[in-house]
């Protein structure tokens, strides 16, 4: 009898903690509110990447094709991948004096893992992060990138 | 030794799970040894997802090699950098302000929260339920989108930097994060709900690899493995770094030794997490983020140590230096790896269909045992 009981009980018990799980299951079986799954791509236009999300390096310009790098290599010595390789000119100002300037700004994103560390040891704030992550392309040769546009030149002032 | 495969003169029948097996959650190889259905003897076997970290980490300034971590244990990328940064502060003797301290346990807490949530939805996955995957998904995506906004990535962070931490926190951080407790505290009552009070899912955890404290001790298992088998190794309170001396939290400890014990003891993580974060959310002090450091570290010579408790247990950072700017030699101690040895002990002369609940109690993330 006592083996019966128990039996019974059991089954109660079990059918019970089912049906109390099915319970949720069935709640947001029929409550589409609470979902939050996002359509990509459709969503492309309103989606919003948070500002310091890290998607690929860029050196930002101004309206006068003027960068703020002063080709110093900060970034190149901290990056650990190898992902930044600067080639540098020497430059004649006006009044003769030599000083040295940014050639070139070779970025291999293909290389890059998004550490943040090139960013934070810039002295000038001459580079930043920006928020594309879609970085797909058919030949790896392309994701080799010139980050300072063809004919800027380093912003007066910037030392 | 490698096993052949096939069958063995005993007419024992040996056969491969993994690597590329979904219910090892990576490419975990396991020859297993079955007589009928019973495991006779497990054994994994490791590799195929050696990066040689360690080695990498000894070309690496003591700035450069602390992301490398956010690759070893990819659920709780924070605590490694975490264990990272404190070696590296400890070796330096760089004092930490008070601001990046909270928010270093802050973002630990976080993590652990995010990491336990996988590891719930993957755990009923396992045992054969789907639907908690996407629950679990569903909460983990909310810790992430505050990660993302914070520190600009969404699992491999590295926030964690010597000296503090890289950014501020995010001016809606607070109240983000109190959105999220207060949303999460009705979810994890859905969790016990949906799997926990589950017939079928009691049945199939209660009495499953059993592991005695002795045993657990033995393998050098810790973290919810070990605190699953009444073994109190809770780094936070054995050693508490950071601001967690201050906090109230209890170390969740079960006595069942088996499959069961060790999902209760990472619910009751989840929910001391949640206390811990709360404590700490309105109390975030002002001032400094990072300390200031010189530009380029170099750690005296000698041997340095230190410590973390992730969301599986012990992580050592154990570095040699020899006084120049990287690293002579850089040891990490994972706690997958000693888990994982505990393996073959918890699942001899139980079903095949318990190597997967078992292997799912454990936690494993694959990156994290070879490195």
């Amino acid at each position: 009898m006592a083996f019966l009981r128990t039996y019974l009980s059991d089954i109660y018990h079990g059918a019970r903690s089912l049906l109390k799980g099915m319970k949720l299951t069935g709640y947001y079986f029929t409550h589409r509110k609470e979902i939050i799954t996002q359509q990509y791509p459709d969503n492309k236009a309103e989606m919003k990447l948070p500002e310091r999300f890290r998607g690929e390096v860029v050196m930002l310009h101004d309206e006068n094709n003027e960068h703020a790098c002063t080709g110093c290599t900060a970034c190149e010595l901290a990056c650990p991948n190898g992902t930044i390789k600067i080639i540098t000119k020497i430059e004649t100002s006006p009044d003769g004096k030599k000083k040295k300037a940014l050639d070139t700004f070779i970025y291999h994103l293909e290389l890059c893992t998004m550490c943040n560390l090139c960013i934070q040891a810039c002295p000038t704030d001459a580079i930043k992060m920006a928020q594309n992550f879609e970085h797909s392309v058919y030949d790896r040769s392309q994701l080799t990138k010139n980050l300072n546009k063809p004919g800027s030149k380093i912003r007066e002032g910037v030392e | 030794m490698i096993e052949e495969i096939g069958t063995t003169e005993q007419g024992e029948l040996v056969v491969n799970l993994g690597p590329q097996h979904p219910s090892t959650h990576g490419v975990l190889h396991l020859v297993v040894t079955l007589s009928g259905e019973t495991i006779k003897k497990v054994e994994p076997h490791l590799g195929y997802i050696h990066r040689s970290i360690e080695k990498m980490c000894e070309s690496l300034s003591y700035r450069q090699f602390i992301y490398v971590t956010s690759r070893m244990d990819y659920l709780s990328s924070h605590i490694n950098n975490h264990g990272c940064a404190l070696c590296v502060e400890k070796g330096m003797q760089i004092e930490v302000p008070p601001r990046a301290k909270v928010i270093r346990v802050l973002m630990d807490e976080l993590t652990r929260l995010a990491s336990h949530q996988l590891w719930w939805g993957a755990m009923a996955m396992d045992v054969g339920a789907l639907t908690p995957f996407f629950y679990a998904f569903r909460e983990r995506e909310a810790i992430n989108d505050i990660m993302e906004e914070t520190c600009g990535a969404r699992l491999t962070m590295n926030y964690m930097a010597p000296g503090g931490v890289a950014f501020d926190l995010h001016p809606d951080f607070q109240r983000k994060v109190k959105d999220f407790l207060a949303f999460f505290r009705t979810k994890i009552d859905e969790y016990d709900e949906l799997v926990t009070d589950n017939i079928i899912f009691q049945r199939r955890m209660e009495g499953i690899g059993y592991l005695s404290s002795e045993d657990a001790i033995s393998y050098g298992c810790t973290g919810p493995t070990a605190r699953g088998s009444g073994v109190s190794c809770d780094i936070r309170k054995s050693v508490p770094y950071e601001v967690y001396s201050q906090v109230q939290f209890e170390e969740v400890l079960e006595t069942g030794g088996d499959c069961f014990a060790r999902y209760n003891v990472r619910m009751g993580e989840m929910r001391q997490s949640i206390s811990i974060i709360e404590q700490l959310i309105d109390n975030i002090p002002g001032g400094e983020f990072l300390a200031k450091t010189k530009a380029v570290l170099k750690l005296p010579k000698g041997e340095f140590y230190s410590k973390v408790e992730t969301a599986r247990g012990e992580f050592g950072v154990y570095i040699i230096s020899e006084g120049g700017t990287t690293p002579y030699r850089i040891k990490f101690r994972s706690p997958g790896f000693s888990n994982l040895s505990a393996l073959d002990h918890m699942a001899r002369g139980h079903k095949i269909g318990d190597l997967v609940a078992i292997m799912g109690t454990l936690d494993l993330v694959i990156p994290d045992i070879d490195r």
